[in-house]
């Protein structure tokens, strides 16, 4: 089997359709396991500080540096924040041990990682998707990470080093590790999935799910198996699990995506053609744009987990696993029925799809404050959604009334769109504002329904044959006359206006002065 | 020279048959060491690895005694007292000087440990 | 005759002599014995010396310098002291500083106690004799030509010879206590939590403690209310404070139940057995109610020791690898040189003992191994727990004899695994036990009878062991 076969073009129109997971013969079987840093000012079992960037080896001691005679102490904080996950995903709360999970890397200071095995402290949960799917959730427990190796020489990648670096002020920081059911079946999905998950977690406020800083780090493990014959039929039950290969160094949700469809392909293309799939750790090479096989000195990992005996087992009591619960806060789910529910009872895709971009962006906070202030829901959603995203930052950190009168003001006709969206910008860079009196500082006023209607007559008077053209059906040319009366009018014309008005024009019977007759002021 | 356990020590007791005791004790064999010894990062030559051979199957087969016992029921001792939650507040406590920890390193380049490279991703 | 720790201490803390003084004809004795000794690896003089005249100082300024004002110490050598070697005997770790003090160093420097330096071990603590050190043997006090037991072989010798009167060692299968016995001092192994592990190097984490090493149980007990309470960063530190045992010293054993445990006489030679039978007619003698009493499961501690404790071990020395302190054997890839760096930095019984934990915990054999010997372990802590039904305290020997020859076992892994068979008990219970010398064999060499007691039981632990020791007074005169 050779590599060239399984190129971008067979993922496309093969074997397996990665943008959905249903092909002709094949389905792809995901499931994720997540590591969650979690947001404690110190480490999970020494009081150095949790924090991302600072000099090489700067945050150390001899906890975290596995100093002989070193041990560790559990942060309070950190199983505080896993138990929140554990509620915000549904799990069980139980009382739980540490293990030692044993293997020698230079990244880890003990040769040893300090872990939880047979008794974690989050056990079955699930997360449902925006998209209606639910996915499963095995257990979520707490282990330290390790430092950081960086390989040098010749091209920095780990195949041609020459020797490594390791920076250990990232040893001991608290993880919490999420392992999903093998429920997902697309890379769509898997996508879906984790970015439902970063809004959990931030939403706990154990993690502020940062894929780029490392902060949120995925494994992929992915199998193919034949899709059932007749999916309705009776004899719809699927096929067991094929063998899965685990894939890492997934840095990105692309990357997530894209990997799957590689390996699903791979995978089915193999057993297609008569072999099998060996179960094996595969690494995702972004640049080629594939998995490859890890080849490593060693034969399979024998853990040789033991209970740590330098820890005490963790019982967190009733009321505290309820004082963690509490603490979770609105997670995403709820935050966008809560949006959406602004919008009446039956908003359109367009707006609901607009609800979830908002809720990611943590803006739907500020929509909600304005409808709260008397704002139309409507309009503040499209006005959100379509003017804040150039500069997020700003968005969240935009005062409410503002916002609110804002959008008041353009729902009354105050204000034209893009008036509205002028002072908007403006109110974005100061962070807040008065919206009447920028607007009356630019001299912005929509032009009353009269005015309105004088200006479009005078601009169809001046054009006659744009508009015996536009009468005859011509209607492109709705835009000549728009840009005309913006013109004559310095923009104080509303866009929508002008098109409504030149149309009731056209479709009035003609009298003894012509279409160019104005209404009465 | 050396004699086995001094005089008048008793050899442990065997369980009488019908306890229940199973005795599922695989003996130790040259390529169980071999294994270990590789897990363990430890290089033996051939006479080592004879003589730990020998050494250990002893160990292991004087360890019969408990291998035998019959204690399903029995939970395990992890712990020998009966301590739960020892937690500590999320609270900076200050840590070591990095020159001092790095004077302490077998080689350093850029304020990091240097190690040859590594061949193989972590697990 | 060696003023004992509590006279020294007396004498500084009333002006009477200065610390300096002590220390210095320390030091002198050190430079004169040690040599045909070898109990020191490190000897810090001048550590030792400045330490002395912060003592001195606080005495002239009216200051309270420390309930063990000027007493020298001496600290076994997996015992973390900031800018001092700790080596664990081992070529792996040989010349490391540690950049930070183990919390029982500190307890001792606010107490006053002046560290004179680092003993000699059997490496990583693993041995029974001292033999396996990797900077050669410590020799016993009395005969050069035979051993001062393992693994705080160095401590037991430096106390044993008068060098030092208060040693630190530690004891995971009886290495305070075994030692102790052969050299003829009092040595003593605390409730498992009662003493922080934080600074010890690691050996078997469920089973190491620091324990005290002293001429007298007087100034064992005052060594060990030092070092001993509550640490904050060690998880298994019990929360409580030590125990004040100094002051039931006198208290007698007047009605106190004693057990004299068969298994920890029957199998030790002829000579220890008639001395730990005097010793239980001692303390009848005294008042206490002595009786026989079984305890068939300690029979199963040897093997379920030589399954825990090597597992234990061989993740805690995991660590060893060359990358971040110690020696390194440099080799092409990393996996090469954290092999030629362990094969070259480990001595033959702590490769075997890794070796051993290693299988006794891979895949396919966890179960019928150590799965099984921590369940073995429960069974013991029960029968521990009936036979403190009826006993407040139980008596038997420490070591099976008394100190046998330099090289007489170290052919045999198993025959030098035996000397432990009588303190292991108490290292998989988590219970205190306490060795008092109690006359001699027929040798001529110091016996040990040992004292158990249930957990936090230090108070009769000690009360026992002070009538023991004035009647053992009363047997040699």
């Amino acid at each position: 089997m050779s590599g060239g076969l399984v190129s971008g073009g067979l993922v496309s129109g093969g074997l397996v359709n990665g943008a959905s997971g249903t092909g002709p013969g094949w389905e792809v079987v995901v499931g994720l396991e997540v590591h969650c840093e979690l947001r404690t000012r110190t480490k999970l079992f020494c009081g150095c500080v949790n924090a991302f960037g600072d000099e090489p080896n700067t945050n150390i001691c001899p906890v975290c540096l596995g100093l002989p005679g070193s041990l560790p102490v559990l942060n309070e904080r950190a199983v505080e924040l896993a138990m929140r996950i554990g509620a915000a995903l549904h799990c069980e709360v139980r009382p739980s041990a540490f293990h030692r999970k044993n293997y020698f890397y230079p990244d880890m200071p003990k040769d040893y990682q300090i872990s939880q095995y047979d008794e974690p402290i989050n056990v079955g949960g699930w997360l449902d998707l925006p998209d209606g799917s639910r996915v499963g959730i095995v257990r979520a427990h707490l282990e330290e990470d390790t430092g950081k190796t960086t390989h040098q020489g010749a091209s920095g990648r780990i195949h041609a080093a020459d020797y490594a670096l390791v920076d250990y002020n990232r040893a001991g920081v608290p993880l919490v590790e999420i392992v999903s059911e093998p429920d997902i079946r697309s890379a769509a999905q898997a996508r879906l999935y984790v970015t439902e998950l970063q809004g959990v977690l931030v939403a706990t406020g154990a993690s502020d799910g940062k894929m780029e800083e490392g902060s949120l780090r995925v494994d992929a493990n992915v199998s193919v198996r034949r899709r059932a014959p007749d999916p309705a039929g009776a004899e719809g039950s699927p096929a067991p699990f094929g063998t899965r290969c685990e894939i890492k160094n997934l840095n990105s949700l692309r990357s997530l995506g894209r990997a799957i469809d590689y390996e699903a392909a791979r995978q089915a293309a193999l057993l297609e053609s008569g072999g099998t799939v060996v179960q094996e750790t595969r690494h995702w090479d972004e640049d080629a744009g594939r998995t490859v096989p890890l080849r490593s000195k060693e034969e399979a990992f024998d853990y040789r987990y033991f209970p740590e005996p330098d820890l005490v087992p963790l019982a967190p009591d009733a009321a505290w696993q309820a004082r963690a619960a509490a603490e979770v806060g609105l997670l995403p789910s709820a935050r966008r029925a809560r949006l959406a529910e602004l919008l009446g009872t039956a908003p359109a895709p367009q707006q609901l799809e607009q609800v979830g971009v908002l809720v990611g962006q943590g803006l739907d906070e500020l929509v909600v404050a304005a409808v709260g202030r008397g704002a139309p829901a409507e309009l503040a959603l499209v006005r959100a959604a379509n003017e804040l995203a150039a500069d997020l930052d700003a968005a969240r950190a935009l005062d409410v009334g503002a916002f609110a009168s804002l959008v008041a003001m353009e729902a009354e006709g105050a204000l034209t769109a893009t008036q509205a969206k002028q002072v908007l910008r403006e109110l974005l860079a100061a962070g807040g504002g008065d919206p009447a009196r920028i607007a009356a500082e630019k001299g912005f006023e929509a032009l009353s329904g009269g005015a309105l209607a004088a200006a479009v007559r005078e601009a169809v008077e001046a054009n006659p044959e744009e508009w015996a053209r536009f009468s005859a059906g011509e209607d492109k040319l709705a835009g000549f006359f728009t840009g005309q009366v913006m013109r004559a009018t310095a923009g104080k014309a509303d866009g929508k206006a002008v098109a409504a008005e030149l149309r009731r024009l056209r479709a009035a019977p003609a009298g003894p002065e012509g279409p160019g007759r104005s209404e009465q002021p | 020279m050396s004699g086995g356990p001094p005089s008048g020590a008793t050899e442990p007791a065997v369980p009488s048959p019908g306890s229940g005791a199973v005795d599922p004790t695989p003996t130790l064999g040259r390529e169980d060491v071999a294994h270990v010894a590789a897990l363990a990062r430890l290089a033996l030559s051939d006479d080592e690895l004879d003589m730990f051979t020998e050494q250990l199957a002893r160990v292991i087969e004087h360890a019969r005694d408990v291998a035998a016992l019959d204690v399903a029921d029995v939970p395990p001792t992890a712990h020998p007292l009966p301590v739960r939650n020892v937690l500590r507040a999320d609270e900076p406590r200050g840590g070591l000087d990095r020159d001092e920890v790095l004077a302490a390193a077998p080689d350093v380049e850029d304020g990091r440990f240097k190690v040859p490279r590594i061949v193989g991703e972590a697990p | 005759m060696n003023p004992g720790a509590l006279a020294v201490a007396a004498s500084v803390r009333s002006g009477e002599r200065r610390a300096r003084a002590v220390v210095e004809e320390t030091l002198e004795a050190i430079a004169a014995r040690d040599p045909g000794l070898h109990a020191f690896l490190h000897v810090a003089g001048d550590q030792a010396l400045e330490a002395a005249a912060a003592v001195d100082r606080a005495v002239e300024e009216g200051r309270d310098p420390g309930p063990l004002a000027g007493v020298p110490v001496a600290l076994k050598d997996n015992i973390c002291t900031r800018g001092v070697p700790t080596t664990c005997a081992s070529r792996i770790l040989e010349g490391w500083l540690p950049p930070y003090d183990a919390t029982v160093v500190t307890r001792l420097r606010d107490a006053g106690a002046v560290v004179v330096g680092k003993t000699n071990l059997d490496e990583f603590a693993m041995g029974s004799s001292t033999e396996n050190s990797s900077r050669g043997p410590t020799r016993h006090p009395m005969d050069p030509t035979r051993v001062p037991g393992g693994s705080s072989g160095g401590s037991a010798a430096a106390v044993g010879a008068g060098l030092v009167p208060l040693a630190l060692g530690s004891d995971t299968g009886g290495s305070v206590r075994q030692p102790a016995a052969l050299c003829g001092t009092v040595g003593m192994k605390p409730t498992y939590g009662l003493v922080s592990r934080y600074g010890l190097v690691a050996f078997a984490s469920s089973l190491d403690q620091i324990g005290p090493i002293a001429r007298s149980v007087g100034d064992a007990a005052a060594l060990f209310e030092v070092i001993a309470g509550h640490d904050p960063l060690d998880s298994t530190s019990l929360d409580a404070p030590a125990p004040s045992v100094s002051q039931v010293l006198d208290a007698g054993v007047e009605g106190m139940r004693v057990g004299l445990v068969a298994e920890l006489v029957d199998g030790t030679a002829p000579d220890v057995a008639r001395r730990v039978r005097a010793a239980a007619g001692a303390l009848a003698g005294a008042g206490a109610v002595v009786d026989d009493v079984t305890v068939p499961e300690m029979r199963f501690g040897l093997s379920a020791y030589y399954l825990i404790a090597p597992a234990e071990a061989s993740s805690n020395l995991a660590r060893y690898d060359g990358v971040r302190y110690g020696l390194r054997v440099d080799a092409p890839d990393v996996a090469a040189m954290n092999t030629a760096t362990r094969t070259a930095g480990f001595g033959p019984e702590v490769k075997r003992r890794i070796m051993l934990g290693t299988y006794a915990l891979s895949a396919g054999y966890y179960d019928a191994y150590y799965g099984k010997a921590q369940r073995v372990r429960t069974l013991m802590i029960r029968a521990f727990d009936r036979a403190y039904e009826r006993f407040d305290v139980l008596l038997g020997a420490t070591a099976p004899t008394t100190a046998f020859r330099l090289g007489e076992r170290t052919d045999d892994p198993l025959a030098m695994y035996m000397s432990d068979v009588c303190t292991i008990p108490s290292n998989l219970s988590g219970h205190p036990a306490i060795s008092v010398p109690f006359g001699a064999g027929d040798d001529g060499l110091p016996v040990g009878v040992q004292v158990l007691a249930p957990a936090r039981g230090e108070e009769q632990l000690f009360r026992a062991a002070a009538v023991l020791e004035r009647a053992a007074g009363e047997v040699r005169s």
